[in-house]
């Protein structure tokens, strides 16, 4: 068996996997430059790890640049329709707790077309690992604004600017009573290997906001967490049960309001530097930092797990059930329920 | 009411006492009994008057007796629609008689009318001389003038062709629970329970399972319980000792085919037939639904039978409903979702994906009235074109459409059979008729029930040893169904097209053509039953043929034709894609083809673009089940052109 807790029901891989025995014969058809090839060589490099068998993984997705993924893993997949990945996986991962079920989504397909969906799959925390791959722009159909664009976006569909406020998918998540919420970035594969791992390892849905670069139709929408000259400014790198800071700077709750702010970390306040904790019960703080980000100039993006915590998983619940059923009610006998009670006899 | 038999001053057992053998400690009747072969009785009031209990109990009482019997609830959508109102009016009808019934009959004997508003909204529908029955206590001056009545119909000679019973129903309920300590407006609840037992003692139903009933659902409430069975046996005695019931009538049990019976309602032989499918293939059945009416009743019942290892998922929304049961499919479930019309529009997308990746799954369509919201509650069989067309590109998916509520199990089996065997989605068609109507059921030995076989794949299927998931069975055109956790057969499938065989995605031009038409081909191969013709002679000229729930009122109206000596031909399809071998045939060897529907005509246009066929279409989309006479009328009609042209030769 597995040791990540989560696939404990999974059956666990005969011998050492490697990258390569995840990789499909199919030519990848992502634009050359395109932030999908660093998640799918981190995926791909990281699926070992796990230790289970390949053909009890399944990935499914939606419709979207992001979708194609599941071609280009040599496990199970789904390659399904727009906005609805959340709702099949469910059904999959509901039936069959011998599997790893992974949904691949982007901006679109999980905010806009298939927003029901994903609020309702993290409210009832079934076990699944969602990886949202956003862009901030819509990549397939050639450029229109996505949900998560800031305000005034210039595109195709809107040429005198965007009017509608975007969301900001980890706070929509927390909002949507998830147990797991975490962001990274497509180009730091080392971070998005540990938050990958830390999802993983996580019991119910966990969702994983992936900042990805789409060259073509909105370059650059995350160099500024990139820029090896300005990132430690911008970036703040979460981890549970450190104090929250960057560069020379700090998160700390204002004690009037409760309130988060960010100041520069000095001898005097910096043992009033805010401590990470990824399992607070409330999940008023990660909401908090989910909004210390400036919409425009994405300085001060946490990203790592906001949010880890255990709640019941829904599968598990389900199996529950049955078994119950079973053992107040005996094994179904189909004759009994046929025949039901009030029955006559014509001779 | 034919063959009447006078059995006048007969005693006769009481309420226990079916085949006219007092039963122990009963009453002994003292009124004379008439026999009489078959009833309709029609019970109406207030949608809070717990009409549709009452309704539920008499058909139990009868169909423990034996009786053959056939029903049709009506009720609105609100749930308590404004009250004393006429869209606020519930019924339930009841046909039962001691022969073979078909459907809940054209015009009720005996009509039990709780207020004013139910009294008008169902007079329409009485023949003269039909007795009503109507609490007098609820016809005040408020009451009459809230459904425009200007002068009491009890009073002004209107109802002079009926034979009325003026009973103070309320006031009597009263009097027989004013010990019971109970208040004035709960008291007065149990009225239903009263009207219940004057009927069954009219009509000689066996009372001890409404006791036990009452008892049991209110076993958290012993008064409220107690309340209604002694309203329930003073309305029994009322009618044994009121000088306004003359007589008794008896029904005597019918003499159906052998067999162990029992009463079932559409929608929960659709619900033990999934299970039954689920069973017989081994595969767990897993149920996405969203709520919806008049479907919700077997995500209801489903959620009940957990100890068969059923799964059922309350979904967000339609979507969701199908999207979590194809998900399912693709793990190695029975995928099933239930819905009604708006949740197949909500669905056609995912069908179109199920279409794509060639998944068994099972799309359970409750049809109610249309379009958009239409009529909830009401009866209707306009989904047939969107079950047949109402995805994008070229989709064909298999429907199957029982015609009677029984039948509703047979037709999740056979659904069940054709999704997995053929690996398709397969639209099953009922209606809020089927759904809610109920009539015995001879109860089938497991051991007869077919037996569905998964085929899963196991291993490789080239000589290459790879595993392509779109190399089909040459016979059946179907593609393995390999689940994840088969070890080496780790494949991607989705709804963009495929290579032939490979299944890898492809834009070729010839591949998606050919991808097309074999698609299409393995829906047309589907091995389904010759549809049968009723001909007893072989000398009628006209044939009537029809689809889903209309088969009781054609068959009825097919008896009555012929008992009046016409000459027509009957055949009812249970199949509407692909449609039986044999249909064309069948089609092409009357010179007249009669096709009544519950739509504007969406079989008889399938028919006639098929078989270029003349077929006419007899339509009524007035949310309830034609009736017998009138459909009669229709095919007397059509014999009488064919008799006309002939005289012109």
């Amino acid at each position: 068996m597995s040791e990540f807790r989560s696939l404990s029901l999974v059956p666990k891989a005969d011998a050492l996997q490697s990258a390569k025995d995840f990789k499909t014969d199919q030519e990848v058809r992502w634009c050359p430059g395109c932030g999908d090839y660093a998640i799918l060589a981190a995926v791909q490099s990281f699926m070992p790890e796990l230790g289970i068998r390949r053909e009890n993984t399944v990935f499914v997705s939606g419709i979207g640049c992001s979708s194609r993924f599941p071609y280009y893993m040599n496990t199970y997949g789904v390659h399904s329709i727009h906005g609805r990945a959340p709702a099949i996986a469910t059904g999959l991962a509901a039936t069959r707790r011998d599997l790893s079920v992974w949904v691949v989504t982007g901006d679109g397909d999980a905010l806009s077309i298939g927003g029901n969906h994903l609020i309702h799959a993290l409210r009832r925390n079934v076990n699944l690992k969602i990886l949202l791959f956003n862009n901030r722009i819509y990549g397939l159909t050639k450029g229109q604004y996505s949900p998560t664009s800031e305000v005034g976006k210039i595109t195709k569909s809107t040429p005198m600017g965007s009017l509608d406020a975007p969301f900001n998918p980890v706070s929509l998540a927390l909002g949507a009573e998830a147990t797991f919420v975490a962001r990274t970035l497509d180009s730091d594969r080392k971070h998005l290997t540990s938050v990958l791992r830390a999802a993983a390892e996580h019991q119910g849905t966990a969702l994983v906001e992936i900042y990805q670069n789409c060259n073509i139709f909105n370059d650059g929408a995350f160099d500024a967490l990139k820029d090896p000259a300005g990132a430690d400014r911008a970036l703040i790198r979460l981890e549970h049960g450190q104090p929250i800071t960057f560069a020379d700077q700090g998160v700390f709750r204002d004690p009037a309001s409760g309130e988060l702010t960010v100041a520069q970390v000095t001898e005097t306040n910096q043992a009033d530097v805010l401590v990470h904790d990824a399992h607070a019960a409330s999940p008023v703080t990660a909401f908090a930092l989910s909004r210390l980000a400036d919409n425009d100039t994405l300085h001060h993006t946490p990203i790592g797990v906001l949010r880890s915590v255990e709640r019941p998983v829904y599968d598990t619940l389900m199996a529950d059930q049955l078994a119950t059923a079973v053992e107040q009610h005996g094994a179904g006998e189909l004759a009994d329920l046929l025949s039901g009670k009030d029955t006559w006899t014509v001779v | 009411m034919t063959s009447e038999v006078d059995q006048a001053e007969t005693a006769s057992g009481g309420p226990d006492a079916p085949n006219g053998r007092p039963a122990p400690g009963a009453p002994r009747r003292v009124k004379p009994i008439r026999r009489v072969d078959r009833v309709i009785i029609r019970f109406a009031g207030d949608s809070g008057d717990g009409m549709q209990l009452t309704g539920d109990r008499f058909t139990s009482e009868t169909a423990s007796f034996g009786n053959d019997l056939s029903t049709l609830p009506n009720f609105p959508a609100e749930i308590r629609a404004p009250q004393g109102t006429l869209p606020g009016v519930s019924s339930f009808q009841l046909h039962f008689a001691d022969h073979d019934i078909l459907t809940p009959g054209d015009a009720p004997n005996v009509l039990v009318a709780m207020n004013p508003a139910a009294l008008k909204a169902n007079l329409p529908d009485l023949p003269k001389g039909a007795e009503i029955i109507v609490d007098t206590d609820e016809f005040t001056k408020r009451a009459l003038a809230k459904v425009g009545y200007a002068a009491d119909p009890l009073g002004d000679g209107s109802l002079d062709g009926f034979h009325l019973h003026k009973v103070p129903l309320t006031t009597l309920t009263l009097e027989a629970l004013k010990e019971s300590g109970l208040a004035r407006k709960d008291a007065e609840r149990a009225k239903n329970m009263f009207a219940l037992g004057l009927l069954s003692w009219m009509y000689h139903r066996p009372t001890k399972g409404t006791e036990s009933f009452l008892r049991t659902k209110f076993a958290k409430k012993p008064a409220i319980a107690e309340a209604n069975v002694l309203a329930f046996k003073a309305g029994w005695n009322f009618g044994e000792t009121t000088e306004d019931f003359a007589v008794s009538y008896e029904v005597p049990p019918a003499k159906l085919p052998p067999g162990t019976y029992r009463n079932i309602s559409g929608n929960l032989a659709l619900s033990y037939g999934l299970i039954a499918a689920s069973q017989r293939s081994g595969l767990p059945l897993f149920l996405g639904s969203y709520p919806i009416t008049p479907a919700s009743d077997i995500l209801h019942e489903l959620s009940k039978h957990k100890n068969f290892g059923v799964r059922t998922f309350q979904a967000e929304d339609e979507i969701a409903g199908i999207g979590a049961a194809l998900g399912a499919a693709f793990g190695g479930s029975l995928g099933v979702t239930t819905t009604s019309g708006p949740g197949v529009a909500l669905k056609s997308e995912t069908i179109g994906l199920a279409v794509s990746l060639e998944l068994p799954l099972l799309v359970v369509d409750i049809q109610r009235g249309g379009p958009s919201t239409g009529l909830p509650t009401k009866t209707e069989q306009a989904d047939l074109l969107q079950a047949m067309f109402g995805r994008n590109g070229e989709a064909p998916v298999p429907i199957v459409a029982p015609a009677t509520p029984a039948e509703c199990f047979e037709a999740a089996l056979e659904a069940a059979r054709i999704a997995v065997t053929y690996r398709t989605p397969v639209l099953l068609l009922s209606d809020g008729y089927l759904a809610n109507g109920s009539e015995p059921w001879r109860i089938p030995q497991v051991a007869e029930l077919p037996v569905i076989e998964p085929d899963f794949a196991t291993g490789p299927n080239t000589p290459e040893g790879e595993f392509w998931p779109y190399k089909r069975d040459p016979q059946t055109l179907a593609r393995p169904w390999a689940v994840p956790g088969t070890a080496g057969l780790e494949h991607r499938i989705g709804g963009i097209e495929k290579q032939d065989g490979t299944g890898n995605i492809s834009y070729d031009p010839a591949n998606h053509d050919l991808m097309v038409r074999t698609r299409q081909a393995k829906v047309d191969g589907i091995e389904v039953r010759p549809i049968e013709v009723d001909d007893p002679d072989g000398e009628a000229e006209v044939l009537v043929i029809g689809w889903g729930s209309t088969y009781g009122p054609i068959t009825a109206a097919v008896r009555r034709v012929r008992a009046d000596g016409g000459k027509v031909a009957q055949a009812h399809l249970r199949n509407l894609n692909p449609f039986p071998a044999n249909l064309g045939t069948v089609l092409g060897s009357y010179d007249k083809v009669i096709v009544p529907e519950m739509n504007l005509g969406q079989l008889a246009l399938l028919l006639r673009a098929k078989y270029l066929v003349d077929a006419q279409s007899y339509n009524q989309v007035r949310g309830l089940p034609f009736k017998a006479a009138q459909l009669a009328d229709v095919l007397w009609a059509a014999i009488g052109t064919l008799d006309g042209s002939d005289d012109d030769e």
